[in-house]
């Protein structure tokens, strides 16, 4: 892997974009700040290609004629993100070898969300990753079909109400847990994985270049708080998005497939060596209306100790993986 | 001027992987199916031994090769990819958006029964059941035809006023497993330099003022967005814009077969159709694929005993060849369209109603009925061709009474 580069906030804030304004994502959405960061972080922005799955940032950044992007882009459908994007890279490989394509072959990233990751894309992106493309998917996580009205995904927290799990008189939101997409993928054991929070930037682009320069697939997990869905007023977003990590909820680490080394970074870090830092989960839970029934009319103290040992359980187990006796 | 060929023992599969490997795509992603394994297998050889330097991406899903085409065919490149049947059925959800994005495919199918029942072997019902996906659709005789039609159709998809992607189809087992000496260009260069004048160049176009490559190339000077959300004001404009592509289509598929046939030497019909013994004929046949082998065989047989017989096969189905059904069939007297694909709660197999459709146009038109045949490779031998030829000699002569439809070699 390359030695650390450690960008400042000028340095950062001094790269283009590539998504532009007038694009109808919501106020408070975290994905656009995702896809900015992600482009900031690639060394050669403009010989890049974009591919999209459907889903809120596709649906809402390209109503034709109009278009916020400002690199070759391309939706092809729901589930099949990681099958196109080994069609692009294919091509370009192909087109290089023959002398038609004759620069460095684009870098490709794909923009993928929950729905479109976890459950109906989950196939082809194992396939993808399976194969050893290289490309750089970039999972933004709002943990629901947020395009089709906040249903229920793989991704979904326990206890979260959605449409399609709803907080009813018996059942108080989604009975399972989130998948582990992040594990999974690094069990392919030939991909460079890494979970990002848009809040901690610095970490984010460090990992995301560190995943476009990896000679092989990439995979980039990042929470994307997401206000219409998690029922909280816009201005909190990146407040809460913090606290998905600060909670230990959605914790940062990378796996090098090099080393097969799982890595805590950042904040995580700091937590790790800081156990008594860590927040309480309630603090999360009680900013977001998807949480409401946990508090009221009667307050849950059961389900929410069931969740702060679940997420404790959890983290234990990373600090295991990356090498920390607890 | 006819090009320098060699003769070699080829089935179906194997002309296809040989069409694939003289064209060169620039990527085949491609999963296995009986009974087109055997392209992605001898590709796979041809990928090996390094005679080709395509990119052959083997999918997890049918799914993911048609996903992976359109990303390639998006990036500029030359796609291809073979399916049939059930693999055809997982990606119909992407041939509608291949076509809708103007991304010239070629893709080739064995064609086989659709589950279920499970089965392997021949019937039209999978290509049928795409015939509405926005696909040029050319059927095949044989192995030949094969090998030349699937050279052709990167032609056809490519040109300008065309860029839509085509389904090259033949029967499965019965074309795609039966060897036949097959002609094949010596020179692989006369395929990809003289015919499809070297690596595909896209399409240019103008964006915001600026001439662009419709592609997913950085350089462009404005980048392209593929596949956006187009809704009620633009939507409807766009679908126009591609059925008018599809009638462009209808020329290019015949220009591109002329000009083929000067370096091949070989000619189906006009390239849209394959008439037969037409001219005079009282008795018309309709069909595709490989059965109008036999047909030609039982025709003989009658002509021999004076009976006005002709058939006219389809090589051409999208966009569907009206105007030449009008014009071949307006002076027959009854026309039996051999149907080989379901017809679940239609008035009849596909090719039928559209045939049938097509020469209500003429002031007087022929009786049109249908036979429905040779479902799940039931066998199709001549005496089954000859007791249905006859029964339309009936019906032109008043002895039989006319009906809509029929089915052939099923025990009722
Ligand atoms: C095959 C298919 N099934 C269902 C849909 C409907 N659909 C469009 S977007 C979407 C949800 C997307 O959810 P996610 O991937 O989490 O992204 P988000 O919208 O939350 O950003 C669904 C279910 C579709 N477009 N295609």
């Amino acid at each position: 892997m390359q030695k650390k580069w450690v960008p400042t906030p000028i340095e950062i804030a001094k790269k283009p974009d590539y998504i532009l304004p007038g694009h109808r994502l919501c106020a408070g959405c975290a994905a656009p700040i995702i896809v900015k960061l992600t482009l900031k972080a690639v060394p050669n922005p403009e010989n890049t290609v974009l591919v999209n799955a459907t889903g809120c940032l596709e649906v809402a950044t390209t109503i034709f004629p109009y278009t916020a992007w400002k690199r070759p882009w391309i939706h092809n459908a729901f589930e099949n993100a990681a099958a196109t994007a080994s069609g692009v890279v294919a091509a370009f490989k192909a087109l290089k070898k023959k002398g038609v394509w004759k620069d460095e072959e684009p870098t490709v990233i794909v923009f993928g969300g929950d729905g479109g990751t976890y459950d109906i894309g989950l196939q082809a992106l194992s396939g993808a990753i399976e194969r050893g493309h290289k490309f750089t998917y970039v999972l933004y996580d709002n943990e629901a079909y947020m395009n089709t009205g906040i249903q229920r995904s793989g991704s979904t927290p326990f206890a979260a109400a959605t449409t399609t799990s709803p907080a009813g008189k018996v059942i108080p939101g989604k009975p399972q847990w989130k998948k582990p997409i992040g594990f999974i993928i690094a069990a392919h054991m030939n991909a460079y994985v890494a979970t990002v929070n848009p809040y901690y930037w610095q970490d984010f682009v460090v990992k995301v270049r560190k995943a476009v320069e990896y000679d092989g697939p990439s995979f980039i997990h990042a929470i994307s708080t997401c206000d219409r869905g998690w029922r909280f007023d816009p201005s909190l977003s990146m407040r809460i998005s913090k606290l998905a990590t600060d909670t230990c909820l959605h914790p940062l680490w990378e796996f090098d497939p090099e080393t097969r080394e799982f890595k805590i970074t950042g904040q995580s870090l700091y937590l790790a060596k800081n156990p008594d830092k860590i927040i309480p989960v309630e603090e999360y839970l009680k900013l977001q209306g998807r949480f409401r029934h946990l508090f009221k009319p009667v307050r849950r103290d059961d389900l929410i100790k069931t969740i702060q040992d679940r997420v404790m359980k959890e983290w234990k187990y990373l600090l295991k993986l990356a090498g920390f006796e607890s | 001027m006819v090009e320098e060929q060699e003769e070699r023992l080829l089935n179906g599969d194997e002309a296809t992987a040989w069409a694939a490997y003289h064209v060169e795509p620039d990527v085949v992603a491609a999963y296995p199916i009986t009974p087109q394994t055997i392209i992605v297998e001898r590709f796979s050889e041809f990928v090996a031994d390094g005679l080709v330097r395509t990119e052959f991406v083997s999918v997890e899903s049918e799914h993911s090769a048609m996903s992976a085409c359109v990303g390639a065919a998006a990036a500029g490149g030359r796609a291809f990819t073979a399916t049939a049947a059930n693999g055809l059925q997982l990606m119909n959800e992407i041939l509608y958006i291949a076509s809708s994005l103007r991304l010239p495919i070629v893709m080739a199918v064995a064609n086989r029964a659709v589950s279920g029942p499970i089965n392997i072997h021949c019937d039209h019902t999978d290509a049928m059941n795409v015939r509405d996906a926005g696909w040029v659709m050319l059927f095949c005789e044989d192995a030949q035809e094969v090998y030349d039609t699937v050279i052709q159709a990167f032609k056809i998809a490519e040109n300008p006023n065309v860029l839509l992607p085509v389904i090259v189809s033949f029967d499965g087992f019965l074309i795609s497993h039966t060897a036949q000496k097959v002609k094949v260009f010596k020179d692989p260069s006369v395929v990809r330099e003289k015919f499809l004048g070297g690596p595909r160049k896209p399409a240019k176009i103008k964006l915001m003022g600026q001439e662009v490559e419709l592609s997913l190339n950085p350089k462009n000077p404005v980048p392209v967005t593929f596949g956006p959300l187009d809704l009620y004001d633009y939507y409807f404009e766009h679908k126009r814009q591609q059925s008018l592509a599809m009638q462009n289509a209808y020329n290019v598929v015949k220009e591109v077969h002329e000009e083929y046939a000067r370096l091949s030497g070989r000619r189906y019909g006009d390239g849209v159709t394959v008439p037969y013994k037409l001219d005079d004929a009282e008795i018309a046949v309709v069909a595709m694929g490989s059965a109008p082998g036999t047909m030609r065989y039982v025709i003989d047989e009658m002509r021999e005993e004076g009976i006005k017989i002709g058939l006219l096969r389809l090589r051409l189905f999208r966009p569907f060849p009206y105007r030449d059904i009008m014009e071949k069939l307006k002076h027959v007297k009854v026309v039996g369209v051999f149907d080989r694909a379901q017809d679940q709660g239609m008035m009849g197999g596909p090719l039928f109603i559209e045939t049938r459709a097509a020469l209500y146009e003429l002031e007087s038109r022929p009786k049109v009925v249908n036979y429905v045949f040779g479902l799940g490779g039931r066998d199709t031998p001549p005496e089954m061709f000859r007791e249905a030829f006859d029964e339309l000699v009936g019906i032109s002569k008043g002895t039989v009474k006319p009906f809509i439809r029929k089915y052939l070699g099923v025990r009722e």
